[in-house]
């Protein structure tokens, strides 16, 4: 069992960086590791717990209809896959830019932090892997 | 010698930036070191055997070079239609190496 420390930095909705990240960290919790993250800049908004789902009226479709993704709910299956798994799943945010954003409102199991932490939680690591935006 | 792990995100022909990253991994492999190149989202259109040839063939010469299977679905490229030198894998297969401690690198 190893411990694996992921960065993101994409907002929400913006790039297919958010959905390989999440797919990195989902395998790796799988694998039997434990995860850290650490979220920097937009990334910040990726567990805001007021995402809201909504209809896409271009296609006629309700809410239900759509089944609009949010990804605090990615977030969320994400902690309940570590506890499944019995592994460790450590969400930090960088606190500055939550406040930035007002996002401070967070799905459980996310904690405040800041860039500091980033560097325990990648020297405490056997792996590292940072996403940057482009 | 270290282990590195290059994920490459991007074509390239999208950015002159793609090829400096191959070529990164020719230079590291080149000094001996193990390389694997993981090519995700946009960057498996390089691996398309009938894509125009721009640096990757020469890296897969000197490294291990992964297409990421989601991302091959995603763009209906079939493993058939990929270079010969060039392997489909899961992504477990970054969060294989991740474990192991390997240096790796995201462009």
């Amino acid at each position: 069992m190893a411990t694996v420390t992921i960065g993101l930095m994409d907002p929400p909705y913006e790039s297919a960086n958010t959905v390989t990240g999440f797919r990195i960290i989902d395998a790796a919790l799988r694998k039997g590791h434990h995860v850290n993250v650490f979220l920097y800049e937009g990334a910040v908004a990726l567990g805001f717990a007021e995402q809201k789902p909504h209809a896409n009226p271009v296609k006629g479709k309700s809410v239900e209809e759509f089944d609009h993704p949010n990804p605090k709910d990615w977030v969320h299956a994400l902690f309940e896959l570590a506890a499944t798994r019995g592994v460790e799943l450590d969400w930090v945010n960088c606190g500055l830019c939550v406040d930035e954003r007002g996002v401070d409102k967070q799905v459980e199991g996310a904690r405040r932090g800041s860039p500091a932490d980033f560097w325990k939680l990648a020297e405490a690591a056997d792996g590292l892997l940072f996403i940057p935006t482009r | 010698m270290a282990r590195y792990l290059l994920i490459e995100s991007g074509g390239p022909w999208e950015s002159g930036t793609t090829a400096g990253f191959y070529r990164l991994a020719q230079d590291l492999a080149g000094q001996g070191h193990e390389v694997t190149v993981y090519l995700v989202q946009n960057g498996v259109l390089a691996a398309r055997a009938g894509a125009r040839e721009v640096g990757l063939a020469d890296v897969a010469a000197h490294a291990r070079v992964f297409a990421d299977d989601f991302s091959l679905r995603e763009r209906g490229i079939a493993v058939r239609d990929l270079r010969a030198s060039i392997l489909p894998a899961g992504i477990e297969a970054v969060a294989d190496m991740l474990a192991d401690g390997v240096r790796a690198i995201w462009h």
